[in-house]
């Protein structure tokens, strides 16, 4: 079921579209008004690791390519973000191993425009992998990829003139408010959701399920791939710039492999392919990775101290992982997708049911 | 309107197809039988282009005249020449609809108004298929599939179809019927490369048939003529 469901019922679909947009509005008016930071932060970071899924799942999801570069990606376009919008007061006086790159100083745009420098910039990254790559099939991307991030964090690391080496970028002036965050979230979820039901959306399942019947029917099924790459590439751009923003400061570390790991947790958990389940495992991977870190904190009972585990949070994660993929393979969603109308039918027949009995 | 030319394909160290030469000419409906593993669709799937191992001369006659060497070049080239593939086993999607597949279908194409003229063509050819339209490829019968498929294959709107073994796992009534259907199409002006195992249904339509013995071309004819020979008799059409 991979396909979107058909719209039945256009006039109330688009009404319960509008309800729910204006009852997520009002929630995040609510959240800025009376949540702390803390609680900010987080339900921030569930839009944009919900938009940073999505772009991974439109990449091995629904186009079926094992990706594990996202990483990499959501480096360079967090780093061109952050060089985009410092001022160059803020830029001169950060530069202590090294001085910047004098062009580097002068150059800047506003946030927006920086966000589409980071999307455009990963797009063009990707693109260069993907050529000579994908050209040997699919099965070589998953290793290409781990190599590309690991490449692009080591030249961060050392790019000193310009990515101010190790030390990372501090004191990004920030944006990234909860309209923000979500804002960018329905349109991510806007332009994916209109491709996948476009033809180009069944050209793109095609390849990923026959690639001989795709052949035949005159799909250019590398071009294919190239592309679908590409355009995951711009989401882990945005979705990069947006965690830095949010944060504030960005360094090499953060960027490592394990960052790739909790997206594709997002993205497995929630169902792969399915747009809707980026959604809820973002939702449930984000809060789950907060709520775990009381296990990295020290505990004392009684008497006994037990000192707190570093990185004991992605241990029982992944546990936990491995429990959705023994008892719940597809995720969440599996392949489907949430629709209006799948809602009210569900609905009626509990009613239904429940009237019967 | 297509001559092979000692065609050979290898896949590794398997001689699959051994100089084989075949010609069609425009208009006409060609088959090429043969048991199970004689390198039929090895031939056909070296035209559509999808054999990456296959050595000789293919030669296409476009309509405009123009004349193409078909080795090497990619599927999605093929179909914008005229050629288009009913692969082995429908190879439908079974997650996309009826209509979904056949627009999937057109994909080489960008003329809406051909497009749709040839959709309705298709629902023409199987009216089953219109009336499950919106249906998922994959809740169809084999037989419906198997119609897709062909409608699909028609929808680049080639001028040579080929079609691999179209009635495998049939009921006899669908065969006959999908026969009906191919006859139809050639009638209307396309040329037919038909691939089959069923031999007796494959030569009764057929103006010219070849037989496939371990990747070696042993016997070729007019249909009607295979169909009286004593060997296509013994091996193909049980005695
Ligand atoms: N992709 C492939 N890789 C390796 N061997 C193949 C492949 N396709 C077909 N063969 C072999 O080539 C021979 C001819 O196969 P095929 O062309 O499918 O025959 P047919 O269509 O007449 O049944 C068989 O021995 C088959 O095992
Ligand atoms: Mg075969």
């Amino acid at each position: 079921m991979s396909t979107l469901p058909e719209n039945k019922n256009p006039v109330r679909d688009n009404a319960m579209t509008v309800v729910a947009t204006a009852l997520l509005a009002a929630f995040l008016w609510w959240a800025e008004g009376h949540l702390d930071g803390y609680k900010i932060r987080i339900i921030n970071l569930i839009a944009i690791n919900a938009i940073l899924g999505l772009s991974l799942n439109l990449i091995y999801g629904m186009a079926g390519m094992f990706s594990l570069g996202h990483a990499g990606f959501m480096a360079i376009g967090a780093y061109v973000s952050a060089l985009l919008i410092l001022t160059p007061e803020q830029k001169t006086a950060m530069w202590i191993l090294d001085p910047i790159a004098p062009w580097l100083t002068g150059i800047h745009a506003p946030f927006l425009v920086s966000l589409l420098a980071a999307g455009l910039l990963a797009a063009l990254f990707g693109w260069l992998v993907a050529l000579p790559v994908l050209r040997l099939g699919g099965d070589y991307l998953g290793i290409a990829t781990l190599g590309f991030s690991e490449i692009i964090r080591i030249l961060i690391t050392n790019l000193t003139p310009i990515t101010n080496g190790p030390l990372g970028l501090k004191g990004i002036p920030s944006h990234t408010s909860l309209w923000m965050s979500y804002g960018c979230l329905i349109a991510a979820l806007a332009c994916v959701a209109r491709l996948m039901r476009s033809n180009f959306g069944n050209v793109i399942r095609a390849v990923r399920d026959d690639e001989i019947a795709a052949k035949t029917m005159g799909i250019n099924t590398y071009s294919t791939r190239v592309l679908a790459f590409t355009m995951g590439c711009f989401g882990g751009g945005v979705g990069g710039a947006l965690m830095g923003n949010l944060i504030t400061t960005i360094d090499p570390k953060m960027f490592m492999i394990t960052q790739t790991y909790s997206l594709l947790m997002i993205i497995v958990v929630g169902g792969l392919g399915s747009i809707t389940g980026s959604v809820v495992g973002s939702i449930l991977v984000t809060t789950m990775l907060e709520w775990l870190r009381f296990v990295e904190n020290p505990v004392t009972i009684g008497s006994l101290e037990i000192p707190g585990i570093p990185g004991m949070r992605m241990v029982i994660f992944s546990v936990l992982l491995i429990a959705v993929i023994i008892f719940r393979r597809e995720g969440i969603m599996g392949m489907s997708e949430f629709s209006w109308d799948r809602l009210f039918s569900y609905r009626n027949r509990v009613t239904r049911g429940g009237g019967a009995s | 309107m297509l001559e092979i030319k000692d065609l050979n394909v290898w896949y590794g160290g398997i001689h699959a197809v051994k100089d084989a030469s075949m010609s069609i000419k425009r208009g006409e409906i060609v088959t090429l039988i043969g048991a199970n593993g004689a390198g039929k669709s090895s031939t056909i799937r070296s035209i559509a282009g999808l054999v990456k191992g296959a050595k000789g001369a293919v030669t296409y006659t476009a309509r405009d005249g123009e004349r193409v060497s078909l080795l090497g070049r990619p599927p999605e080239v093929m179909v914008k020449l005229g050629i288009s593939l009913s692969p082995e086993g429908r190879r439908i999607l079974p997650q996309l609809t009826v209509e979904e597949n056949l627009v999937l279908g057109a994909y080489s194409r960008s003329d809406g108004d051909g497009i749709s003229r040839d959709m309705e063509y298709g629902y023409a050819l199987f009216p089953r298929l219109k009336e499950r339209r919106n249906q998922k490829g994959g809740t169809l019968s084999g037989g419906e599939q198997q119609m897709l498929a062909v409608a699909r294959a028609l929808m680049s709107h080639p001028d040579l179809l080929m079609l691999d073994e179209p009635s495998l796992g049939l009921a006899p009534i669908l065969v006959s019927e999908v026969f009906e259907v191919i006859r139809e199409i050639n009638r209307e002006g396309r040329t037919i490369l038909l691939v089959e195992q069923n031999a007796f249904a494959a030569l009764k339509i057929a103006h010219k048939a070849y037989v496939l013995e371990v990747g070696n071309i042993t016997l070729e004819g007019t249909g009607a003529d295979l169909l009286e020979n004593p060997k296509v008799k013994e091996a193909y059409l049980g005695g």
